[in-house]
């Protein structure tokens, strides 16, 4: 049976659990569809489960674990009754007000719910390569979790691939373990920032290969090298390691509302004048709209955005 | 057959996976491996509902490098389910519970 809301925001990472806290705490009695358990970046917190220390988020002078953070925000938004439901939304409805949103069987004559407004916050999820080998060895040498895996590379040689933040705080946890971290970037130059540029230059365990792009990922069981192509000359070479991670970036999650609201050249929600997206009703926080700066605190807070702008919505249209 | 979760270590591994009647999946785990406590729940929830029938146990591979090894667990959490001793099923990574259980569906 559909159940009708009055505020249903899909995600549950900084943005989707700031949305909640602020329209519990406004009484709209918000439900939240957080995601499911996975290894990856689309489960119930987001991003930040994958993380360790989070050094930047402000009110935590020594730092906090990403998880912990989580969690927090997690009983924060209980808290104003805001209600988390552990699923994935499988389609979105925005022809016809209210809004579909269907949990399960995307085929279901009748949505889940029905809610007026929709606070979108799904977030981005971490690319792969794509290379033969990559999807094969996940699990055996190939990771999407540092944090989880990094244990068993002990005394290893392991490469992460990127040039990004994420890419250097990886590399930086991973020597913890490793007994050599090789980066390899494809260009010959970092886009992480100067603060991680430094200190994983200063790490005497992390070596860098620039101008590299992997071709394939080697082992029969286990990953045990990497095919690598020189990006200015095209040279071909091996490189021989027993752990591969990767942090090459980010897509936002808006596979099921492209040709529903409109998106920018690079696929992330366009908003207009705060969180609001091309369809009334409809807004938009976090990573999924957000290419530019892509952090727990303008996550949060532009979840407080789309909490305010729907509150405001609802009120002027007087429901 | 209470649908208890039971502990398992390096030491009691062997005697209590291969003596076993019934399937017994273990869950290689840790304590800093955030994925691993978001199916922790849906374990719990699995053993109640399949008391009897499939045991669960946990290995902590922090402190069982001897097990975590045998099996090349490199990744975790990782599911490895047992029966009669041999392992049967392997499952990498978090899963929500509905795909757990399809994949586990011949030994349920």
């Amino acid at each position: 049976m559909t159940e009708h809301r009055t505020v249903l925001i899909a995600g549950s990472g900084p943005a989707g659990l700031t949305a909640a806290v602020y329209t519990g705490r406004a009484q709209l009695a918000p439900v939240v569809i957080e995601g499911e358990p996975s290894s990856t970046s689309d489960q119930p917190g987001g991003q930040l489960m994958l993380t360790t220390d989070v050094e930047n988020f402000p009110g935590f002078p020594e730092g906090i674990m990403g998880p912990e953070l989580m969690t927090a925000l997690r009983a924060q938004a209980a808290r104003f009754g805001a209600e988390l439901v552990t699923a994935k939304v499988s389609r979105f409805d925005l022809g016809s007000t209210p809004f579909g949103v269907w949990i399960g069987d995307p085929g279901a004559a009748e949505p889940t719910y029905t809610t007026e407004a929709l606070i979108v916050a799904t977030g981005a999820q971490a690319l792969m390569l794509g290379v033969p080998g990559e999807d094969r060895m996940l699990g055996y040498g190939v990771s999407t979790c540092a944090t989880c895996d990094g244990f068993f590379f002990r005394s290893r040689e392991i490469a992460v691939v990127g040039g990004g933040d994420s890419a250097l705080e990886e590399a930086i946890f991973l020597t913890r373990f490793a007994s050599k971290v090789t980066l390899i970037h494809r260009r010959d130059q970092l886009r992480a920032s100067r603060i991680m540029q430094e200190r994983a230059k200063a790490n005497p365990t992390i070596e860098f290969r620039w101008n590299a792009q992997v071709t394939e990922v080697l082992g029969d069981d286990k990953v045990n090298g990497v095919r690598l192509v020189d990006t200015v000359t095209g040279a071909e070479s091996e490189l021989a390691l027993d752990g591969l991670f990767v942090a090459i970036g980010h897509e936002p999650n808006t596979s099921l509302l492209a040709g529903q609201l409109e998106l920018e050249d690079n696929g992330y929600l366009r908003t207009f004048e705060g969180s609001r997206t091309s369809v009334e009703g409809v807004f938009a926080c976090g990573d999924v709209q957000d290419h530019v700066y892509r952090q727990a605190v303008t996550a949060a807070g532009s979840g407080c955005m789309a909490a305010i702008d729907a509150e405001r919505w609802l009120e002027a249209r007087g429901s | 057959m209470s649908g208890k979760i039971v502990t398992l270590d390096d030491a009691t591994f062997d005697e209590h996976v291969k003596a076993s009647e019934v399937p017994v999946l273990v869950d290689f785990w840790a304590e800093w491996c955030g994925p691993c406590k978001m199916i922790a729940p849906i374990l719990e929830e699995i053993a109640q509902e399949h008391a009897g029938k499939l045991e669960i146990g946990k290995l902590d591979i922090d402190n069982n490098l001897d097990v975590t090894r045998r099996y090349d667990v490199m990744s975790i959490p990782t599911l490895i389910l047992f029966h009669q001793g041999e392992p049967k099923v392997r499952l990498i990574g978090a899963k929500p519970k509905g795909q757990l259980l399809q994949e586990l569906a011949d030994y349920l």
